[in-house]
């Protein structure tokens, strides 16, 4: 109907030309960087001492991953990363849920209050030196448990947000129910309410799980020294030592290091970006 | 807490009173003691020595640890790195929530239409998002050599060799660690941006094309002002997070050519490898009062413009 505005005109040249757009964003902004990493990591060292696009004269980058694992340490690292980050997200998400649980239920001031308190770290920055002083005095410097509680502490405020917003759309006449039956709160909470959280906690999951995968600044201050992570050894054996300037061992470890991420990320990418992004717009 | 007494509040105290009781039974306070316990011990016990020990001279050359007033703060002023990286820091902060917002809107804008290739190229973005910071800075340290392979491509392109030192330079190099930054964390916006731009009705567009609107001008004045809520989210999130940076500029200048990249964090960093806890606990200080201060007006700012449309 609308077919001699100028707009429809347009649209039409528009449909091809935004394809070809889409494709060389793609390569321009991400291809080059990419292709780089992995032309560098299937290099030998004398090829790699500056990094470029050209292929390699022959490939080697199975070696240089035998050679990362072996000799970066990177087998400890990841079981270093592991030690931290799953105790961190399991702690951080079943104290958030209880915590919101009450948080959501409970209308008075007071938890207002609590709440307000609760969830202003979502944006304050954590005080990383005296964290240190403070885990020096109760005895925890350079100990795993040290970190966990530092990586809960500094999550508790997104999971208290995020979950407190959603237990307020389950309705409390499915906790009656269960109450009538004559449920405790610890048998409503456990039977009721977590499982009804799933979805929100596996959106929480996958961003902490991000967020503490690849710290290294906190880690760096807490641990750093005493217990390997991924990004902590990453940062050792790049700027100093081993391989310094080794770029074709820098870039084998980052794509080891990114592939665990990455591989969550493809296979569950629908479920992680509705997750993200339903939170942000209202 | 709940169950002090509340007798002498007067008629409504009872009813109250009953009510809270049955709350307190069936929404027990105690399940609130161990998320706040973490909370207090390891985020606000830590925060709260921030305003202590920025007064003293804990340091890792002495034993005991003296009260010293303000002498910390004014060694920092006087030697020009308190008002210098807080500079710094906010300079980094706005162009980071600059650039990552362009980038991120003209992302959505060009991948929104739900075609195949459309879609792939979403995933693809999502890549540097997922990946360590730490390593994208180790990546583009690499690219941006002045032997490196952006220099040969433009060397190509210009048909002699370029040998710019990107990371090199006392005034620029601050952009180029921005719009690194902006490049990890596109990928984000650019999904925020398409979450909301999916919200806008179709209806209201294309009354405006049916008014004679082009796309520019319905983009301009229809769904640029609907995208409001994602604008406030996108801007507050890069703006308050990129002031707690570090791994980008650590891995790719470490603060240099000449400290013109010093982050608050990395000053924090480097004075704590030093041994200099006191000062790098002012600085540290000085970080968490920037972002409290600013972190209310930038939400309340961009709420209000969310109502005014």
């Amino acid at each position: 109907m609308s077919s001699s505005s100028p707009t429809a005109r347009l649209r039409r040249p528009l449909r091809t030309v935004q394809p070809i757009v889409a494709i060389l964003l793609v390569v321009g902004l991400l291809g080059v960087p990419f292709w780089m990493v992995v032309v560098t990591a299937g290099k030998s060292l004398r090829q790699s001492l500056t990094p470029d696009l050209t292929l390699p004269t022959h490939w080697q980058l199975w070696q240089n991953i035998v050679t990362v694992l072996d000799q970066g340490r990177m087998l400890p690292a990841l079981l270093g990363s592991l030690l931290v980050m799953v105790p961190s997200v399991v702690g951080v998400l079943l104290l958030g849920s209880m915590a919101s649980w009450i948080l959501a239920r409970r209308r008075s001031r007071a938890m207002a209050a609590v709440y307000a308190l609760a969830i202003s770290g979502i944006v304050l920055p954590p005080a990383v030196v005296t964290i240190v002083l403070l885990l020096r005095q109760i005895g925890l410097a350079g100990t795993p448990l040290g970190m966990i509680g530092v990586y809960m502490g500094m999550y508790m405020s997104t999971v208290i947000f995020f979950v407190t917003g959603f237990v307020r759309t389950i309705p409390v006449e499915l906790e009656e129910a269960a109450r009538v039956d004559g449920a405790g709160p610890v048998k409503v909470f456990f039977r009721i309410i977590l499982p009804l959280l799933g979805p929100t906690l596996a959106t929480a999951t996958i961003l902490i799980c991000l967020y503490i995968w690849n710290d290294v600044f906190y880690a760096l201050f807490v641990v750093g020294g005493r217990l390997d992570t991924l990004p902590l050894n990453l940062y050792q054996v790049a700027s100093s030592g081993l391989y310094l300037q080794n770029w074709n061992l820098i870039f084998a470890y980052i794509i080891l290091m990114s592939l665990p991420l990455l591989i969550t990320f493809m296979v569950m990418q629908r479920r992680i970006i509705s997750g993200i992004t339903s939170g942000a717009v209202k | 807490m709940s169950s002090t007494p509340t007798i002498g509040r007067g008629p409504a105290g009872l009813g109250d009173r009953r009510r809270m009781l049955r709350s307190s039974r069936e929404h027990p306070a105690w399940f609130l003691i161990p998320a706040l316990a973490v909370l207090v011990v390891f985020f606000f016990v830590p925060t709260a020595f921030n305003f202590i020990y920025a007064f003293t001279d804990w340091s890792s050359f002495k034993s005991s640890i003296g009260f010293v007033g303000f002498d910390n703060i004014v060694a920092l002023l006087g030697n020009g790195s308190l008002l210098g990286d807080l500079r710094i820091t906010l300079v980094y902060a706005v162009l980071v929530a600059i650039f990552q917002n362009l980038f991120g809107l003209i992302l959505a804008l060009v991948l929104e239409r739900d075609t195949r290739i459309n879609r792939i190229a979403r995933v693809a973005f999502f890549v540097p998002v997922v990946m360590s910071a730490l390593a994208v800075g180790y990546i583009f340290q690499a690219l941006l050599k002045p032997t490196g392979a952006l220099n040969g491509i433009i060397g190509a392109v210009v048909g002699h060799p370029v040998s710019i030192a990107w990371l090199g330079s006392t005034s620029w190099t601050i952009v180029v660690v921005a719009l690194i930054h902006a490049w990890k964390w596109m990928g984000l916006s650019m999904l925020i941006y398409l979450a909301g731009l999916k919200t806008i009705s179709e209806d209201v567009v294309e009354a405006a094309r049916l008014d004679g609107a082009g796309w520019w001008s319905s983009f301009r004045l229809i769904r640029f002002p609907l995208l409001a809520p994602a604008i406030t989210f996108n801007v507050a999130t890069a703006l308050l997070g990129s002031m707690n940076g570090f791994d980008i500029v650590q891995a790719t200048t470490q603060g240099g050519p000449g400290g013109t990249t010093e982050l608050l964090n990395i000053f924090i960093f480097r004075t704590f490898g030093q041994g200099l806890f006191a000062q790098a606990t002012t600085m540290s200080l000085s970080l968490f009062l920037m972002v409290a201060i600013l972190a209310f007006p930038v939400i309340r700012f961009l709420r209000k413009r969310e109502d005014v449309l």
